[in-house]
């Protein structure tokens, strides 16, 4: 270590209050964010008819600001990621994390990483490249701009936050509890599915939400192959009709949008109800999980 | 080595010129032992000369140590458990482990007695068996009115319990025990030894402890492991635990016992 | 004891196989996906189309604006977002205490990192670009874009930060060092490689985004390459996402360089990012 030499006790103490200041500075930013949101969203509740707000027409051109097809379409689209990304993401991280050998492990995790750095626009775009033509020739559609397209994308989105959360919270689980069980004359796998899956429960669930809530908050992937047409879910066939989430609502049309109208404040208001969404997954998870916050926190992202 | 053992009736598990590896290194040597069945022994020595490690090739635990192998036998109803065609799994059902520190399962308290039985194939309505092992371990006046509590709710003496409980439950012929009062407090380890006495009318227990007094009051045949020359473990003297204690007959021995080292 | 268990043994090699086909098929459509990029894109790539500027309404030409574009948005990013961020870590790992206001602080974090992309922009645009008046620029999609880095940085150096053992710290102030000087010649400069591993990927995160960007900065039909911070600017992302869905007869094979051309860009820095974890790790002094 270099020399040191007695600090001035001004100094210390500015460069202490700095640093505070930038630890507060995230919970200045959420209420900055909120503040944003709720002065240019909130107008939306009386500038907008009220009927027409919660009607299941959206049709802005004409007035019609129906948000209910908006969101059920991120949900229906959200649930059907779901159906593809939780048997593949917490199947692998039950692979990585109880079964699979060393040299497996090195190269499945970083394989994981990978996909979880890839933009969405680049999934976005091989989805209308091979993913969307594929869709329209096997089930014989008029286009390949579907709801199951978005949801095998968004899938293949939120997979890489699953693994990463649940693995973690497997690897948690204290190495006596399977030593016991197989005291007892259980095999592996029964001790997976009796002992550590269990006892990681709250882990694995936190793992679903974060990625659902992933999957909840995706916009360009969605955006470039469900089609966009802001229609209710009828029953199953929806899966293979095109159909709009808010998120591809918001960025599609706030680049032609008059700051300060109706649409305008309509489009904010369907910022803030993601907000809310966003905020009510995260706390959930938070408080399941306390202490794996860290993990959490950056895999999230 | 020494053997003061006067077999009267067959050995329920022996093992014949038993030495563990981890990897190269030899941590146990030479080990000859028969186990009298519905007897207690115990297993003595100072630490790090391979107490543990020879109980858990008892039932084949030492597979989950990368690197570690076996040579020798350890001979079980008529076959080695080490041989190819032996699953592993099929020995600890019949050979059971309470370990160190209690370890109950986050489940509750019927769960964890009740899983064992499970996974044995154990279909129906459990209450039956799961009071018995209760019962078997003395633990069953305790709880029998919060058996949906969680086991991890319960006293470190009643949490070791809970963990004999659910060995006991898949019926083993032979409990092994490391050290299984040393995370207890004198209480609680009375508890436990009067339990083990009540247990080997029925079973046969082999404990490894670093509790002299505990293996002189509790156990009925005792072996003295120490380390040699090459740093491998290896088995002193074996025989009765009155034999041993009042009249050893190799100096390593009476050393230890007098408290000389160790 | 012969090998009689075939029921529950037959159901773990079952069970196996199904998790490791599960594994397969989440990672098998991954190096599809890469390989398939390299194969399109890869006759598109030559220094014309790196350095050159487009032309031909996009449908030719280079990528160059593109590119510096994405570059000056990562480094304005990582100007605002770096700083604030290991400051902000530095008082979570090293000063607050253990109490409400750093749960909140915490909860505010875990927020920040679920707010979808484009609820980001929103706010972007609401703040910088009409409130701020910064207008569509570099500026305000930059800014946009570290707010949303924020908190992985701010996560990723927090736990590089924990994991320099205490002693550390413990032998400093012994010798009569201050926090302050504890922090700064002591724990960061072992923390550091893990600082920079989550640094790299929270920037690589922000520069393939798009939605951030679609109305605080991007744009696509640029005369020239902006001049300073005020004005708009072309990324890869957004340039992406408008060539291969609102251009009318768009080359297929610029499209696929362009893709490769992200793709390498991230591929780089997930690489950067990993080279330095494992080095460290090896160089780890404890």
């Amino acid at each position: 270590m270099e020399e040191l030499h007695s600090v001035p006790a001004w100094k210390e103490t500015l460069v202490t209050r700095i640093i505070q200041i930038c630890g507060y500075s995230s919970i200045l930013f959420v209420i900055l964010i909120l503040y944003f949101l709720l002065s240019e969203g909130l107008p939306a509740l009386w500038k907008a008819d009220l009927n027409s707000l919660f009607s299941t027409r959206w049709y802005p051109t004409e007035s019609y600001f129906g948000i209910w097809p908006l969101i059920f379409g991120s949900l229906f689209v959200t649930l059907g990621a779901g159906l593809v990304s939780v048997p593949l993401g917490i199947g692998t991280a039950v692979y990585i994390s109880e079964v699979a050998p060393s040299w497996t492990k090195e190269i499945l995790k970083p394989l994981v990483e990978l996909l979880a750095g890839l933009p969405s626009v680049v999934l976005g775009f091989l989805g209308i490249q091979v993913l969307v033509p594929f869709m329209r020739r096997f089930f014989d559609l008029p286009t390949g701009l579907t709801a199951l397209s978005g949801a095998i994308l968004l899938g293949m989105i939120s997979i890489p936050t699953m693994v990463s959360v649940a693995e973690d919270a497997l690897n948690t689980v204290p190495k006596s509890y399977r030593e016991a069980s197989m005291a007892l004359g259980a095999t592996r796998w029964q001790t997976i599915w009796g002992v550590t899956l269990p006892a990681a429960k709250s882990g694995v669930i936190t793992a679903v939400l974060l990625g659902m809530g992933r999957a909840m908050g995706e916009t360009m992937a969605v955006m470039m192959v469900t089609g966009n047409a802001p229609v209710m879910p009828q029953g199953l066939q929806t899966i293979i009709l095109p159909i709009r989430t808010m998120t591809a609502t918001i960025a599609s049309e706030m680049g032609e949008v008059a700051a300060g109208s109706v649409h305008y404040s309509v489009l904010f208001l369907i910022g803030i109800i993601l907000f809310i969404i966003s905020l009510v997954v995260n706390v959930v998870a938070f408080t399941l999980t306390s202490r794996k916050t860290t993990r959490s926190e950056r895999l999230l992202s | 080595m020494i053997d003061h053992q006067t077999q009267t009736k067959p050995p329920i598990i022996s093992a014949e010129d038993l030495c563990i590896f981890y990897g190269n290194f030899r941590a146990v040597k030479n080990v000859d032992m028969k186990i009298v069945p519905n007897q207690i022994t115990a297993i003595i020595g100072p630490s790090g000369c391979g107490k543990s490690t020879v109980l858990r090739s008892f039932n084949r635990m030492n597979d989950f140590i990368p690197n570690c192998h076996v040579t020798g036998k350890i001979t079980f109803h008529g076959h080695n458990i080490y041989d190819e065609d032996v699953d592993p799994v099929q020995v600890r059902q019949k050979i059971g482990m309470v370990f160190q520190k209690p370890n109950p399962f986050p489940k509750s308290i019927f769960d964890n007695v009740a899983w064992g039985l499970k996974i044995n194939g154990m279909k129906g309505d459990l209450s039956e068996p799961v009071e018995q092992a209760l019962k078997q371990a003395a633990l069953w006046d305790e709880v029998k009115d919060h058996l949906k509590k969680s086991g991890l709710s319960l006293s470190g003496g009643q949490q070791q319990r809970l963990c004999i409980a659910r060995a006991l439950a898949v019926k083993p012929d032979i409990i092994l025990m490391d050290e299984p009062c040393s995370a207890l407090d004198p209480i609680a380890t009375l508890k436990i030894e009067d339990l083990m006495r009540e247990l080997s009318k029925d079973y046969t227990i082999i404990i490894v402890t670093h509790n002299m007094q505990q293996a002189a009051r509790a156990s009925d045949y005792t072996a003295f492991f120490t380390m040699d020359s090459d740093r491998a473990g290896v088995m002193v003297e074996y025989g009765e635990t009155s034999h041993i204690f009042t009249n050893p007959q190799d100096k390593r021995t009476e050393d230890y016992i007098t408290g000389r080292y160790g | 004891m012969r090998k009689r268990r075939l029921i529950p043994q037959q159901a773990q090699k079952i069970g196996f196989a199904g998790l490791s086909l599960l594994s397969l098929i989440t990672v098998i459509p991954i190096i599809a996906i890469v390989i398939y990029i390299f194969i399109q894109g890869t006759p598109a790539i030559s220094w014309e189309f790196l350095t050159g500027m487009p032309s031909n309404g996009m449908k030719s030409g280079g990528l160059w604006p593109a590119i510096i574009g994405t570059f000056y948005l990562t480094v304005g990013t990582a100007i605002f977002s770096v700083p604030l961020g290991i400051a902000a870590a530095i008082y979570i790992a090293e000063y607050a205490p253990n109490n409400q206001w750093t749960r909140l602080i915490r909860i505010a974090i875990i927020n920040l990192a679920g707010i979808p992309s484009v609820v980001y922009g929103l706010f972007g645009l609401g703040l910088f670009v009409v409130f701020l008046n910064f207008g569509t620029s570099i500026l305000a999609a930059s800014l946009t874009l570290s707010i949303m880095t924020l908190p992985v940085i701010i996560s990723t150096t927090e736990e590089a930060l924990r994991a320099v053992p205490t002693s550390f710290r413990v032998v400093s102030i012994s010798l009569g060092a201050t926090r302050w000087q504890t922090i700064k010649r002591v724990v960061l400069p072992q923390a550091l490689p893990g600082i920079l591993t989550g640094v790299i990927l929270g920037l690589e995160r922000a520069a393939g985004e798009t939605a951030p960007i679609l109305f605080t900065g991007a744009a696509f039909f640029l005369p020239q390459l902006p001049h300073s911070m005020f004005d708009a600017t072309m990324a890869l992302p957004y340039h992406l996402f408008v060539i291969s869905t609102q251009v009318p007869g768009m080359p297929i094979q610029i499209q696929y360089g362009t893709v490769l051309v992200l793709l390498l860009f991230v591929l780089g820095m997930n690489i950067a990012a990993t080279l330095i974890r494992s080095r460290a790790r090896a160089r780890r002094q404890w």
